[in-house]
C-alpha cells in the first residue's frame, strides 16, 4: 500500500499542532509492515526524520525544465532531496510555467509557513502537486488541512486514485463562526471531491456534515494520540523559582483559544488563594489585549506571558505546571492537554474541545464557565488527593492512546475506499 | 538687563534585561550590564565628554560670564562612576569653577512625588547625599523627574528645605502669563518657581537641526537677538533641555555646539547675562503665582503625567510598586534597597506607553506590551524578596510596631549593659580600695 500524503508542516520545524499531528499519525502508520509514505510539504529544511517516509518539497520540485549537472543540483538541495528524485521529478512536468517565477533549478519558492499571500502559496502548490503526482506511484492520496485539498484534487484527476483528507481544523473553528468565504469554499470543494473524509474528532465530524453538508456515511471520526516523550524530556526538571502553584495556559493566544475566560478564571481564583501564579505562554494577536485584561483585573504581579514557546520550552513549561487548563472555544482536537498529562500534569479542558471525547480523567468545563473553570483550579491547587488522583490515572490514560491505533483506522479507510 | 537660565537634565535608567517566568525567584539581578554600558559609553563619547568640554571652554572664554545647572540623576551618576569615570572626573573640573550649579531631584529619576511624600522626601535626601559626595555641594534648588510639578508637590519640596524649584511653562497653566518671570507657588508663597521658556527651549532641542524648519539654520546671532527682542521688562529666559540635545540628539556634525560655543559672545554684545537657578531666585522679585492642581510636565503636547501613567499597563504596574512602598522602607537589606531604587525610575513606565506606538526613540523593548511583561516579571519577583524579609502575614502597622520594639529593647538593654558595667566597675574600685 502506497500513500500519497500532502501536508504543510513536518516536525522538527512546526508552527502549530498540525504539524505534531503529521508526524504522529505517518510514524504510527509505518508500523503497518507493507505502509509506504510519501510526504509532500512546502518546504523541507533537511533535518526531518526519513527514517519511515519519503519527503518531498514541493519548493525543490521543478516546475519548468532547466538544464543543470549532476553536481550542480547535489549541491543546492543538499540533504533536501536527492538529484536522483530532482531530475525524475523533473522529466514529468507537465505544462509550461516558464511564466511563473521560478528559481534556477526551475522551482518555484515557497515559504512553508502561513504568509499574508497564503492563497497564492496554497495555489502554487497545487500546480506542482501535479509534477509530483505524475512522477509518484501511489495507490491512495491523503491530504491534511485545507491547504492541501486543491493539491490533493489534482493529484486525483490526474491519477485517478481515491483520495482521503483529513480535517484538522475547519474555518469554523478558527473564527469562532465568521468562516471566510474564499477558505470555506476550499474546504468544501476539497470534501466533496474527498472519496471519505477523516476528521480528528466528532465535533469536527458533525461540523463536517452539517456545516460542509457532507454524507455522513463518507465522515469517519479517527482520533489524534501522542507520541509517547522522549527521555530527554522525561528528564527535564521542574525549574520553577517560586514556591506557589503554577497554573498554565500553553497555545496560540487567539479568539479560537479563549485567553480571556483563562484571565478571568485567573482573578477569581486570586480572590481566594494568593499563592498561585498564572502562566500564559504562548503569542497570537490576542497577546496585546489578554495583557490589558489581566492589568485591569489587577493580577499582572501573579499573572505572567512568556511569549512563544517551541519544542523543549514547552515541556518546561509543562514540567513546571500543577495545572494546565484549556479553555478553547472551540477545538477540532487539541493535542497540548495529551501533552501536560504525559508530563504528569492535571488537566482542565472544555467541553467544547475534541480530545474531550477521548479522555476521562481530565476535568471538562464550558469554556464560558468561569466560574466552574475557577472551582476546578483551586480544587486541583487546594486538595493534594485531587491534584494526585488526576496526575496518576490522567498521565495512565495518556499513555495508553497511540498513534499505532490511530494508524490502523486510517489503514482501514484506505482499503475501504480502495475497494470501492 | 535680561539674563538667560541654561539647565540641562542627564539622566540614565538601570535597563532591565530580559526576564523570563522562570528567572522569578532563581535570578536576583535584573539589569542588562551590556546594554547599559553601551549606552552609557556611547553618550559619554558623544555628548557628555565634547559637551562638557565645550561648556568649559565657553565658561573661560567669557571670563566666568557663562553659567549652567545641571541635574543629574543617582543612576546616571551610578553609572558614569561604572562605564565612564572620566565623565565624573570632567564634571568635578566644571564644578570647581563655580560657575555651574547642581540641581536637586529624585536619587533614580522617579516618581516618587505622585505616590508617596515619606518615600519623595528620602529619595531627594538621598540624591542630596551622592551630589555633595561627589561635588562637595549641596543642592539648594529643586528640578522633578521630567520637571513634573503641581500644588501638591510644591509643598513637600518647600518643607525638603527648598527655595525654589524648576518647572514647565506649561499654556495650560500660564494662559496669558508669560513664562520670563519668576513666580511662586499659589499655596506655598515662600517657594519661587523658573518656568521653562517652551519656544527658545524648543528652538534649540527640536528644531535645531529641521530642515523644515523656516527659521534654519538657526544661528547664535539670531537666537541671541530674539530673546534680546523680548519686551526690556521680561527678567529671565529659562532654556532647559535634555543635556543629550549636544552631541547626541543634535549630531556634533549639525553644529550644535559651535552655535553652543557663538552664544556668549553675542550675548555680551546685547548686554544679556546668565545666570544660575538660585541666583536668579536671590536676584529677581516673583511677579505672580502660579496655580497647578493637576500634575505637569514637559513631555509631549499634553504637557501631563500620561506619558508615565496614561494606560491601563502603566497604571497596574505603578500601583503594584506603590503597594510594596511601607513595607521596602521597613527593609534594611542594601540589595532589596538598591533595587528599589533602580525598579522606580520612571523610564520603565515610559516604555510601557502607547501614545506614539512605534516611535519611541529611547525604549529598549518592541513595544509597550513587552516592557510591562518585563517590567511585572522583575517586579514579582522584587516582591518575593520584599516579602522574604518579613512574613506577609503581618501587616506594616503590626510589623512597624514590633520592629520598633526589638530596636527600643535593644537601646534598653544596651544602656542596661552599660550600667552593669559602671557598677562592676565601682565594685571593683570598692574591693580595690577596701
Amino acid at each position: 500500500m502506497k500513500a500519497l500524503m500532502f501536508g504543510w508542516e513536518f516536525p522538527p520545524h512546526i508552527l502549530g499542532g498540525l504539524g505534531t499531528a503529521s508526524y504522529g499519525l505517518t510514524r504510527g502508520m509505518a508500523m503497518q509492515p507493507d505502509m509506504e509514505i510519501t510526504f509532500v510539504i512546502p518546504k523541507p529544511w533537511g533535518d526531518e526524520d526519513k527514517s519511515f517516509l519519503k519527503i518531498i518539497g514541493t519548493t525543490n520540485t521543478p516546475v519548468v525544465w532547466r538544464d543543470v549537472d549532476y553536481d550542480y543540483v547535489k549541491n543546492r538541495l543538499g540533504d533536501k532531496m536527492t538529484p536522483e528524485q530532482y531530475y525524475d521529478l523533473r522529466s514529468h512536468i507537465y505544462a509550461d510555467f516558464s511564466y511563473r517565477h521560478v528559481n534556477d533549478l526551475g522551482c518555484i519558492e515557497f515559504s512553508g509557513r502561513y504568509p499574508d499571500n497564503l492563497l497564492e502559496e496554497i495555489n502554487n502548490y497545487s500546480i506542482v502537486a501535479g509534477v509530483i503526482a505524475r512522477s509518484e506511484a501511489f495507490d491512495v492520496i491523503h491530504a491534511h488541512d485545507w491547504l492541501t485539498y486543491p493539491a490533493g484534487i489534482h493529484a486525483k484527476q490526474i491519477s485517478g486514485k481515491p483520495m482521503v483528507i483529513h480535517v484538522h481544523a475547519t474555518d469554523y473553528d478558527r473564527s469562532r463562526g465568521n468562516v471566510n468565504p474564499e477558505v470555506y469554499a476550499i474546504e468544501k470543494n476539497g470534501m466533496d471531491f474527498a472519496d471519505h473524509i477523516i476528521t480528528v474528532s466528532n465535533l469536527t465530524r458533525n461540523t463536517v456534515i452539517e456545516k460542509y453538508h457532507q454524507d455522513p456515511s463518507k465522515v469517519t471520526t479517527v482520533h489524534n494520540a501522542v507520541e509517547p516523550l522522549s527521555p530527554e524530556i522525561v528528564s527535564i526538571q521542574d525549574k520553577r523559582g517560586v514556591k506557589d502553584k503554577v497554573v498554565t495556559f500553553l497555545g496560540r493566544i487567539t479568539m479560537q483559544k479563549g485567553p480571556e475566560y483563562f484571565v478571568e478564571a485567573a482573578a477569581k481564583v486570586l480572590a481566594k488563594a494568593p499563592n498561585v501564579r498564572f502562566v500564559m505562554a504562548g503569542s497570537g494577536d490576542m497577546l496585546d489585549e489578554m495583557i490589558r485584561l489581566a492589568a485591569s483585573r489587577n493580577i499582572s504581579d501573579r499573572f505572567h506571558f512568556t511569549g512563544f514557546m517551541k519544542g523543549k520550552q514547552v515541556y518546561e513549561v509543562l514540567k513546571s505546571s500543577d495545572v494546565y487548563v484549556m479553555p478553547s472555544v472551540s477545538e477540532p482536537f487539541g493535542i497540548s492537554p495529551l501533552e501536560a498529562m504525559q508530563c504528569g500534569v492535571p488537566t482542565i479542558i472544555s467541553k467544547q474541545s475534541g480530545c474531550a471525547e477521548i479522555l476521562d480523567y481530565a476535568v471538562k468545563v464550558d469554556y464560558w464557565d468561569i466560574e466552574a473553570m475557577a472551582d476546578a483550579i483551586y480544587s486541583i491547587i487546594a486538595y493534594p488527593a485531587m491534584y494526585k488522583f488526576l496526575k496518576d490515572e490522567g498521565k495512565r490514560e495518556v499513555d495508553n492512546i497511540k498513534w499505532e491505533y490511530a494508524g490502523q483506522k486510517v489503514r482501514r479507510i484506505y482499503d475501504q475506499v480502495i475497494n470501492k | 538687563m535680561k539674563t538667560i537660565c541654561f539647565y540641562f537634565q542627564i539622566h540614565q535608567p538601570f535597563r532591565l534585561k530580559r526576564y523570563r517566568f522562570f528567572d522569578i525567584g532563581n535570578d536576583h539581578y535584573y539589569y542588562d550590564d551590556f546594554r547599559n554600558e553601551e549606552i552609557m559609553r556611547r553618550i559619554a563619547e558623544r555628548c557628555y565628554i565634547p559637551a562638557n568640554r565645550a561648556i568649559m571652554d565657553m565658561i573661560k572664554s567669557s571670563g566666568g560670564k557663562f553659567k549652567v545647572a545641571f541635574s543629574i540623576s543617582g543612576t546616571a551618576i551610578e553609572q558614569m562612576e561604572i562605564y565612564a569615570p572620566e565623565v565624573i572626573d570632567s564634571f568635578k573640573e566644571l564644578a570647581d569653577t563655580r560657575n555651574v550649579e547642581f540641581l536637586s531631584e529624585t536619587y533614580s529619576h522617579s516618581l516618587a512625588s505622585l505616590a508617596h511624600k515619606e518615600e519623595f522626601k528620602d529619595q531627594i535626601k538621598m540624591h542630596k547625599e551622592k551630589i555633595h559626595s561627589l561635588f562637595g555641594v549641596t543642592p539648594k534648588v529643586f528640578r522633578n523627574t521630567e520637571l513634573i510639578y503641581s500644588d501638591e508637590i510644591s509643598e513637600v519640596v518647600y518643607k525638603a528645605g527648598f527655595k525654589g524649584m524648576l518647572t514647565e511653562g506649561a499654556k495650560h497653566i500660564l494662559g496669558w502669563k508669560s513664562p520670563n518671570y519668576v513666580y511662586t507657588s499659589s499655596t506655598q508663597h515662600q517657594l519661587k518657581l523658573l518656568l521653562k521658556n517652551d519656544r527658545y527651549s524648543e528652538d534649540i532641542s527640536d528644531r535645531f537641526n529641521n530642515y523644515s524648519w523656516n527659521e534654519y539654520p538657526l544661528t547664535a546671532d539670531k537666537f541671541i537677538s530674539w530673546i534680546a527682542e523680548t519686551p526690556p521688562e521680561q527678567q529671565i529666559v529659562n532654556l532647559f533641555m535634555n543635556y543629550e540635545v549636544l552631541g547626541s540628539l543634535h549630531p556634533a556634525e549639525s553644529g550644535i555646539f559651535d552655535f553652543f560655543r557663538a552664544l556668549p559672545r553675542y550675548a555680551a554684545e546685547k548686554e544679556i547675562s546668565f545666570s544660575l537657578p538660585s541666583e536668579a531666585f536671590n536676584l529677581l522679585k516673583p511677579v505672580d503665582s502660579i496655580s497647578v492642581p493637576y500634575p505637569i510636565s514637559w513631555v509631549d503636547e499634553e504637557r501631563d503625567c500620561s506619558s508615565w501613567l496614561g494606560n491601563l499597563l502603566q497604571q497596574e504596574a505603578f500601583n503594584k510598586l506603590k503597594e510594596i512602598v511601607d513595607r521596602v522602607r521597613l527593609c534594611e537589606d542594601r540589595r532589596v534597597r538598591q533595587d528599589w531604587n533602580y525598579l522606580q525610575s520612571s523610564d520603565h513606565f515610559y516604555y510601557m506607553s502607547t501614545k506614539h506606538m512605534g516611535g519611541k526613540v529611547f525604549s529598549p523593548y518592541e513595544n509597550p506590551y513587552e516592557a510591562f511583561n518585563n517590567y511585572m516579571n522583575v517586579l514579582s519577583d522584587f516582591i518575593l524578596r520584599v516579602n522574604a524579609q518579613f512574613p506577609s502575614s503581618i501587616d506594616n502597622e503590626e510589623l512597624n510596631s514590633l520592629l520598633t520594639t526589638i530596636k527600643n529593647q535593644g537601646i534598653e538593654i544596651e544602656s542596661l549593659h552599660e550600667e552593669i558595667a559602671k557598677l562592676k566597675k565601682k565594685e571593683a574600685k570598692k574591693a580595690a580600695s577596701n
